[in-house]
């Protein structure tokens, strides 16, 4: 009775029997074409050929880093999204998990700061010109 | 009483939707996440705190990179391979890469056929995802021992700043790590699927309940991030 009760809806009317047959009618949860899987696939792999190009031609500087950063943030939103489901959640889970994250940009500054200030230390004691 | 609350989440009328969704569902008194089983939600918490994790180890490195006076080696010709007398910079990392988006797109059908109750298919596709995944950890063995016989150390490197190593073994040996895991995880579940314990509602050894076939979502979400976290040591180690 508790076991059953903390599980979601899809799974309460599961079929216990006859499961294939009637699979088309029971399925619940997450069911999406498996075209759009594919196409997100080809994506993902079109992505990554692109940022394997910025280092194979040898790009540099801001444009080689926005290109990176443009493509990492591509791929990583179709996995969430797509991949693991997160466009079809609720928004009270994706913004429970999707929004904590942004403490990390935080931290990076801070660390840019520090960073360039031990930087800075570093090149005014350590390897001052002779 | 409680239980009387939680055992028809679908019987609630409508649910608001955008901003008042989001405050009736984590104020009502009852469970937040309204559709999503304990299950999947501790393993998106999980992940969560994994993702904090792995955040600390790109940023120390950020930190590293950007504080040394020393040049930093440069990943385009560290991890370059000659295959067939051609040099070629990075071609490892890159077929990792897309080694480890191809097990994700297997994985992401195996949890389309796992709502299907398409055992057979769910579990040789899950299969495919772990040898994809135990073909990444192959490889990664296989840099880490060409780093190594080069004279890459956690404290020094023949090219330049010696945080490099540190660095480079730190955050690629947890991320296989994590890797090996989902290998695991990946090969004991494709077992169960295998077996029709989810159609059988069978109860698990360790845990006594009955499983479901949602356990193959979980799974992919985990394996997911695994994928997700290269996307990120790929852009931000190899590449940058």
């Amino acid at each position: 009775m508790t076991n059953a009760a903390v599980h979601m809806e899809g799974q309460l009317h599961a079929p216990a029997h006859g499961a294939v047959a009637t699979a088309a009618v029971h399925a619940k949860g997450q069911q999406h074409p498996i075209k759009l899987y594919l196409v997100v696939w080809g994506w993902l792999f079109v992505l990554s050929t692109c940022s394997y190009l910025v280092d194979y031609f040898g790009l540099h500087g801001y444009l080689r880093w926005s290109l990176i950063l443009l493509f990492m943030v591509l791929k990583a939103g179709l996995i969430v999204a797509v991949f693991m489901h997160m466009a079809w959640e609720r928004l009270a889970l994706a913004y429970a998990i999707l929004l904590p994250p942004i403490a990390v940009l935080v931290f990076v500054s801070i660390m840019v700061l520090e960073s360039e200030y031990t930087h800075f230390l570093r090149v005014l004691f350590f390897a001052a010109p002779s | 009483m409680a239980e009387t609350l939680l055992t028809d989440p679908g019987q609630s009328p409508a649910r608001l939707e955008g901003w008042r969704g989001i405050a009736a569902d984590w104020a009502s008194d009852q469970r937040a996440f309204k559709n999503v089983s304990w299950g999947k939600a501790m393993m998106w918490i999980f992940l969560l705190s994994d993702t904090f994790i792995f955040s600390c180890f790109l940023l120390s490195y950020m930190t590293a990179r950007m504080s040394t006076t020393v040049p930093w080696p440069n990943p385009s010709e560290v991890f370059a391979l000659n295959i067939a007398g051609k040099h070629i910079p990075l071609i490892l990392i890159a077929i990792m890469t897309f080694i480890l988006i191809s097990s994700s797109g297997t994985m992401a059908m195996a949890v389309n056929f796992g709502y299907r109750r398409d055992r057979v298919r769910t579990a040789i596709l899950m299969l495919v995802t772990a040898a994809f995944g135990a073909t990444f950890v192959g490889m990664q063995a296989f840099e880490w021992t060409k780093l190594i016989m080069e004279g890459v150390r956690p404290w020094g490197n023949p090219w330049g700043a010696p945080q490099f190593g540190a660095s480079f073994f730190m955050i690629t040996g947890f991320h296989g790590t994590h890797v090996t895991i989902g290998v695991i995880f990946l090969i004991a579940i494709a077992r169960k699927v295998f077996r029709g314990d989810f159609d059988v509602e069978r109860r698990g050894f360790f845990t006594s309940r009955k499983g479901y076939y949602e356990i193959v979502e979980i799974t992919g979400l985990y394996w997911h991030f695994v994928d997700l976290v290269w996307v990120f040591i790929f852009a931000f180690f190899y590449l940058w």
